[in-house]
């Protein structure tokens, strides 16, 4: 049980936040998370459209043989994606939280401009109080 | 029918606001044209709910204290208030002073409400004429008034005989606020200084009050408002002892 990383992709599909929280994770640059999220706002874009009953949200999980990815796309589309193993209990329900501080600690300080990096300490205290400490 | 009606508004228009209507160039009746419909469509929509729903807050009684605000929509109003302040001054020092003028004229209205609140609510009303109650019933009941709780503390400057503190450990202010680190020295309580500054002015204290951080590992939002009394006050102060 663990969560390794936490990212946050605008509506544009830019990544506005990333964060590792345990070992395990290969080491990429900022340009390849950014690649990365791009293509994951383009997959998710897809699979949105592939659902044969009507409208769909999208992809909500992507599981591998030793990790979980789980989406939680916001009414503003802005994504939350948190990088988990197979065995973490609801990361969704973690997912909500983080949302929840998101909605605190970046979109109510007026040092923030929407769809930008978030640089807010405020947000990184609380999500090290929700998750722990990362690097 | 299609010219006849904006001709009929065009001259209810030019008699209200010039003597002649034949000076009104087509660009000028046709920017006037749109005016006429806004103050009614506003007035239509609002008028059925407000007087179904619930009184307007002009017709609420006063002497009643508002139900809670919503602290929600209240940060989010003050993020933009920051931002539109931020995006029209140079400087720290003059984003500082905007708040507190934006502050100021809250603290007078305050003032004016708690004075008649307390006029109606005890028989023998008050009014504050020496420094330390005035700055007691500032901590205790403007706090409770603005922010729903009173402040933390109050001290005196050990150095400056004019220098009064009024600290509040976890500031509503202040609880989303991150201040980037360029702009470290900022306090976004120089609001709540001038909502301070205007009823401390109200009393007949006149003073300069100013907002600065001064975080503690427990509390990293404390503030200080720091109060710096004018001379007449602590030579007026002499005389009643």
């Amino acid at each position: 049980m663990a969560i390794f990383g936490l990212w946050v992709i605008n509506k544009a599909g830019g990544l506005v936040y990333q964060r590792n929280f345990a070992d395990g994770l290969a080491q990429l640059t900022s340009n390849e998370y950014l690649v990365l999220a791009g293509t994951l706002h383009g997959i998710h874009a897809i699979t949105s459209r592939l659902s044969p009953m009507g409208s769909s949200s999208g992809a909500q999980v992507i599981e591998g043989e030793s990790f979980k990815m789980t989406i939680l796309l916001t009414a503003t589309a802005t994504k939350f994606v948190l990088l988990t193993s197979l065995a973490e209990l609801n990361p969704e329900n973690t997912l909500q939280k983080v949302y929840e501080i998101y909605s605190d600690a970046v979109m109510k300080n007026p040092f923030h401009t929407p769809e930008m990096p978030i640089r807010s300490e405020g947000f990184d205290t609380r999500i090290t109080t929700l998750i722990g400490s990362g690097q | 029918m299609s010219y006849q009606q904006p001709h009929s508004r065009v001259s209810v228009l030019s008699t209200s606001s010039t003597s002649s209507g034949e000076h009104l160039s087509p660009a000028a009746s046709s920017t006037r044209f749109s005016l006429p419909s806004i103050p009614t469509t506003p007035n239509a929509l609002v008028r059925p709910s407000s007087s179904a729903a619930r009184p307007s807050i002009y017709d609420r009684p006063l002497t009643k204290p508002r139900p809670d605000v919503s602290a929600a929509a209240f940060t989010f109003l003050l993020s933009e208030l920051v931002q539109y302040t931020q995006k029209r001054v140079s400087g720290i020092n003059d984003l500082e002073r905007r708040l507190n003028t934006l502050g100021y004229r809250i603290g007078s209205r305050v003032l004016e409400l708690m004075a008649w609140r307390a006029e109606g609510a005890s028989k023998a009303p008050k009014r504050e004429i020496r420094f330390l109650p005035a700055l007691m019933s500032v901590h205790t009941q403007v706090w409770r008034a603005v922010f729903g709780k009173p402040a933390d503390g109050i001290e005196k400057s050990v150095e400056n005989a004019d220098e009064y503190m009024i600290i509040d450990n976890d500031p509503l202010i202040e609880r989303y606020i991150s201040v980037p680190k360029d702009m470290s020295q900022l306090s976004c309580s120089s609001f709540t200084a001038g909502i301070v500054e205007a009823v401390l002015d109200g009393l007949g204290f006149p003073a300069r009050v100013t907002a600065h951080n001064t975080p503690t590992t427990q509390f990293p939002s404390r503030t200080t408002i720091l109060i710096k009394l004018e001379k007449s006050v602590l030579e007026r102060e002499e005389v009643l002892k």
